[in-house]
């Protein structure tokens, strides 16, 4: 067995450094845990900087080459930081067929983004995902953890809106006009 | 096993040839020394198969399926057939969807006359692109001190990640991303000369069957590979022949 | 060291437990109803009882009955075996339901109910699915209480790991991950397999869009999932187990996650399964989202924590697969099966279906029909029965155009075959494929042209990039699909998509490629008028000029 790489803290004095070597430690540093270990990083950082990716590779003793290859391999994975707020649609089959485009053609023409893209000022990313396996509620989109069904292009793009208005109100704490 | 041992035989038809084929051996190697021409691409002595070009399917008598000379073994009876007009037909697209992948422009290519591609067009009759050109604008990385990569020459073949992890043990270089948008890239998608594992050693510039590996210096088709390096090292290691290659060996 | 649980102790205890109860609310809380508002509606019901001090009534959280579309479902069964389900309840009508059924004893007056002869449960057949719906995914003991594990016992303790290769042999059952591989024939391959290690692999990375059968089955009947691949182990002479689950399925992977525990803890798996010498130890893998980890080859790179790249065949999974060693793959749903065959023998499980299908098929209904959900049918059911007597047929006055099963492996069948008995062979005849079962109804606002596109988008998405056919062809034979898609597309474009269609299907690495051409070939089969009718140039093909032609010189 490998003896696991010394515990030393981060020289970045970046403590989230200290909750992967947790997951490294429960993946027992093994290679081939090399996805769990990157979904935990992810799960800590938000996203997976070149840092951090070499951080793993030098924990699990891999070739960068090989991390890297694996990071970018699966869909899951993002090597940039994501918005705020997360708006996904569902495009699989069943809602294609119930419209799925409209939706994301509306989220695109209001906010200039295209599915994998963020907003320029941080607060919305949009993507688009391949069948959450609610097809009965087609189509459905999902704006951070709330899920809804049977929704229409502009009651996708309104619960958007009003997400993001919720959120800047609390941000704000400012009375606010309700329209 | 000793790879010296003599090996059993098999009777094997190839195009309608009967021929003696040895036990294992796969039919690559069968019809390379009998003769038979096969096209092959990601295909290279001394490294592991990879089986992505897909040039090198065959039709064998029985099965519904092609079968990949490169990677499928004899056996006996086996009624092999390697130029029929469907397989031409599939080599000739495969081909024409390389040439529209990349942006192949031989004319100003520092691998022409000596490119693995243009010979495989050349020699399979392919003279038009049916489909859509993606015009891969990758641009060049020449930041290492001796070599240059062209990723839009780059047909994915995966020689060069399978020299520099198996024989060079240095595993630069990865397949990044998937599908369409896959791209080589040295480590963590450096420029490959920063690339820190990286030993300076070229066996995977030695080994590229395209432009996208070269020497750093080369004009248009001066640049001449060496793939024929790796069959010699891994015989080398396998069999301890540590020999010294006679000049005319040696490309210069 | 703790005692094996005792079964048939369980099995008495549940049974008294149940009894107990005057009335009990079973909530759904799989993915579609908690989606729909499940959870506010279950709180507010056990909130009314806690309220009203009933430890007589008991709220049970369970897995999916399958009439997703009108969920949230609550399902309130009286002691006198007379349930009624309610339908689309919000938090108001569980109000309602707690006050009036469920104290009060007396339905609901006004709540949207559903009448119990409903042909979309009435017409099942669930083997599968048996206990999905009604009992607790999330406790291990309502699960044994219905009969569960007990497959397991009766194999440790009655028959030789030989007998039972042979009883899956003979039930016929054929793996419901889309290709229908004889089950029996790949456990026979691993039993062979001489290795100090052989693994079995639970293969749940359900990537067609449109099918959720497996995350149902695993996220409402975990137990069942592990139970079969215990059976599987101890007949192979596996000692390893894996779960792969996609990333996609947060509570699929929760549930499982929990019920291995559960069942480590009562010695249901582990290193002396229910006291004998056979030892599994299973782990649930979680995919990063790829669709081509479904391949049994890429799943295993994938499970070693490397890209999910296919490899070349054979050598064999159950020859050498994981870390070198014989493995294993079975789809979520084969192994479901398993604990039925050997508890009711493999001639009830052969009786059932057709002779060259037998057993059930679990289908994900969705699209242009009444009701949509999830329903287990024998094999052999026509796609008519399917669609217009069971989920309702097409609303909103529109009509059926095309049946599409098996995702973007599949194909589309248009309604003259509707009366197609639904089996392996009857569905790869017509140019579709079983495929792990998604059905998704098109009614005639549906351009087929659009369909296929819309799958080449996915496969090309989803290609690996490892094999030339896959990575570029499926990318090229969606450009010619756009071009014809928006009306700019020549005969031409037409004739090059069906040769490049049928070259990536003759060599393509693996099944993603082979299978990618499949929507093209039958869109175009049953409705090339659609195509025909969206190409620019109507004229005899090759009257055009030639150097009109859209060709490059390569060099």
């Amino acid at each position: 067995m490998v003896p696991p790489p010394p515990q030393e803290p981060h020289p970045s004095g970046d403590e989230r450094f200290a909750l992967l070597d947790k997951s490294l430690r429960k993946a027992r540093y093994r290679q081939d845990q090399l996805i769990e270990v990157l979904h935990a990083a992810q799960e800590v950082f938000g996203y997976l900087a070149d840092d951090v990716l070499l951080y793993v590779a030098q924990a699990l003793r891999l070739p960068r080459s090989r991390v890297y290859g694996v990071a970018t391999f699966y869909h899951l994975f993002t090597r940039e930081p994501m918005g705020e707020h997360i708006c996904s649609v569902c495009t699989g089959t069943a809602c294609f067929v119930k419209g799925a485009d409209a939706i994301v053609d509306a989220m695109v023409s209001e906010y200039g983004i295209q599915p994998g893209e963020t907003t320029e000022d941080g607060t919305l990313t949009l993507t688009t995902t391949r069948c959450i396996g609610s097809c009965s509620l087609a189509p459905v989109t999902v704006v951070d953890d709330d899920v809804r069904g049977h929704l229409t292009a502009e009651e996708a793009l309104q619960m958007v809106v009003d997400r993001l208005a919720a959120a800047q109100d609390a941000a704000s704490e400012q009375p606010v006009e309700v329209s | 096993m000793s790879p010296r041992e003599p090996r059993a035989t098999v009777p094997v038809t190839i195009d309608g040839q009967e021929v003696d084929a040895v036990e294992g051996e796969t039919i690559l190697s069968l019809a390379r020394r009998v003769g038979v021409p096969i096209p092959t691409l990601c295909y290279l002595d001394g490294l592991s198969v990879h089986g992505g070009c897909r040039l090198c399917s065959v039709e064998v008598d029985g099965d519904p399926r092609l079968r990949l000379a490169c990677a499928t073994p004899v056996w006996q009876d086996m009624d092999i057939r390697t130029s029929t007009w469907d397989l031409q037909e599939h080599r000739r697209r495969i081909i024409e969807l390389l040439f529209a992948e990349g942006n192949h422009i031989c004319a100003t290519c520092v691998s022409s006359g000596a490119c693995e591609l243009q010979d495989l067009a050349a020699t399979n009759r392919v003279d038009h692109i049916h489909y859509e050109l993606s015009y891969a604008d990758e641009g060049v990385d020449a930041s290492h001190p001796k070599y240059v990569l062209d990723r839009d020459r780059c047909v994915k073949c995966t020689r060069c990640v399978r020299v520099c992890a198996e024989v060079e043990g240095a595993s630069v270089w990865e397949i990044a991303e998937r599908g369409g948008g896959s791209r080589l890239v040295a480590e963590m998608d450096v420029p490959w000369g920063e690339a820190s594992s990286c030993t300076w050693c070229g066996k995977c510039v030695l080994v590229c069957p395209t432009g996208a590996l070269s020497f750093k210096g080369r004009g248009v088709g001066e640049m001449r590979h060496d793939a024929e390096v790796v069959a010699f090292l891994s015989r080398a290691r396998n069999e301890g022949e540590w020999v010294n290659r006679t000049d005319e060996e040696v490309p210069s | 060291m703790a005692a094996p649980i005792d079964l048939d102790d369980v099995v008495r205890f549940e049974r008294e437990e149940r009894a107990r109860f005057v009335r009990r609310a079973l909530v759904c809380t799989s993915t579609a109803c908690v989606t729909a508002g499940a959870l506010p509606v279950r709180d507010r019901l056990t909130a009314a009882l806690d309220e009203a001090e009933r430890t007589d009534i008991g709220v049970v959280s369970t897995g999916c009955p399958g009439l997703c579309s009108r969920g949230p479902l609550v399902r309130v069964e009286d002691r006198a075996e007379q349930t009624t389900i309610y339908t689309h309840v919000d938090t108001e009508g569980a109000g309602a339901i707690a006050d009036e059924h469920l104290l009060g004893g007396q339905p609901t007056d006004g709540a949207t109910t559903m009448p119990p002869d409903l042909p979309f449960f009435a017409r099942q057949e669930r083997v599968v699915l048996e206990t999905a719906g009604r009992i607790d995914p999330e406790r291990l003991e309502d699960y044994v209480g219905e009969g569960g594990y007990h497959a397991l016992a009766k194999v440790i303790t009655l028959m030789e790991p030989a007998e039972v290769v042979d009883a899956i042999t003979r039930s016929g059952l054929r793996g419901r991950g889309g290709a229908g591989y004889p089950t029996g024939r790949k456990w026979a391959l691993l039993a062979e397999a001489e290795a100090d290690t052989k693994y079995v692999v639970a293969n749940g990375d359900e990537g067609d869009p449109g099918a959720y059968m497996d995350r149902t089955i695993m996220d409402s009947d975990p137990h069942r999932v592990i139970e079969g691949l215990a059976i599987a182990a101890y007949a192979t002479g596996a000692t390893k187990g894996f779960v792969y689950v996609r990333a996609e399925y947060p509570l699929a992977i929760e549930r499982m996650e929990r019920a291995i525990r559960a069942a480590k803890r009562a010695k249901l798996i582990g290193r002396n399964v229910l006291g004998s010498s056979f030892a599994f130890d299973l782990d649930v893998r979680v995919g990063a989202g790829a669709f081509v980890c479904g391949e049994e080859t890429a799943l295993m790179a994938s499970i070693e924590g490397r890209r999910g790249l296919p490899v070349l065949r054979p050598p064999y999974p159950t020859e050498k697969g994981l870390w070198g060693q014989p493995t294993m793959i079975n789809n979520v749903e084969t192994l479901a099966n398993v604990p039925a065959i050997i508890a009711r023998g493999p001639d009830w499980f052969a009786s059932l279906g057709t002779e060259s299908s037998p057993g059930t098929k679990v289908f994900a209904l969705a699209g242009s029909v009444a009701d949509t959900g999830l329903i287990e049918v024998p094999m052999g059911i026509s796609l008519r029965e399917i669609v217009f007597d069971m989920a309702g047929g097409i609303p909103n006055g529109r009509t059926f155009k095309a049946a599409q099963t098996g995702g973007p492996s599949g194909g589309c069948i248009p309604a003259q075959y509707l009366d197609t008995p639904v089996d392996y062979e009857h569905l790869r005849d017509l140019g579709s494929m079983m495929g792990s079962g998604g059905l998704v109804v098109m009614d005639d606002s549906v351009s087929m042209p659009e369909v296929a596109r819309f799958y080449l988008a996915f496969c090309r998405d989803e290609s690996c990039g490892k094999c030339v056919p896959c990575r570029v062809g499926t990318e090229k034979m969606h450009a010619f699909l756009d071009r014809i898609c928006e009306g700019t597309g020549r005969r031409r474009d037409l004739q090059h998509l069906e040769s490049l269609a049928r070259t990536v299907r003759a060599t393509s690495l693996c099944g993603l490629g082979q299978s990618a051409p499949n929507p093209v070939f039958s869109t175009l089969e049953h409705f090339r008028d659609e195509y025909e009718a969206l190409l620019v140039d109507l004229e005899e093909p090759d009257a055009g000029n030639r150097s009109e032609e859209v060709a490059h010189e390569p060099a």
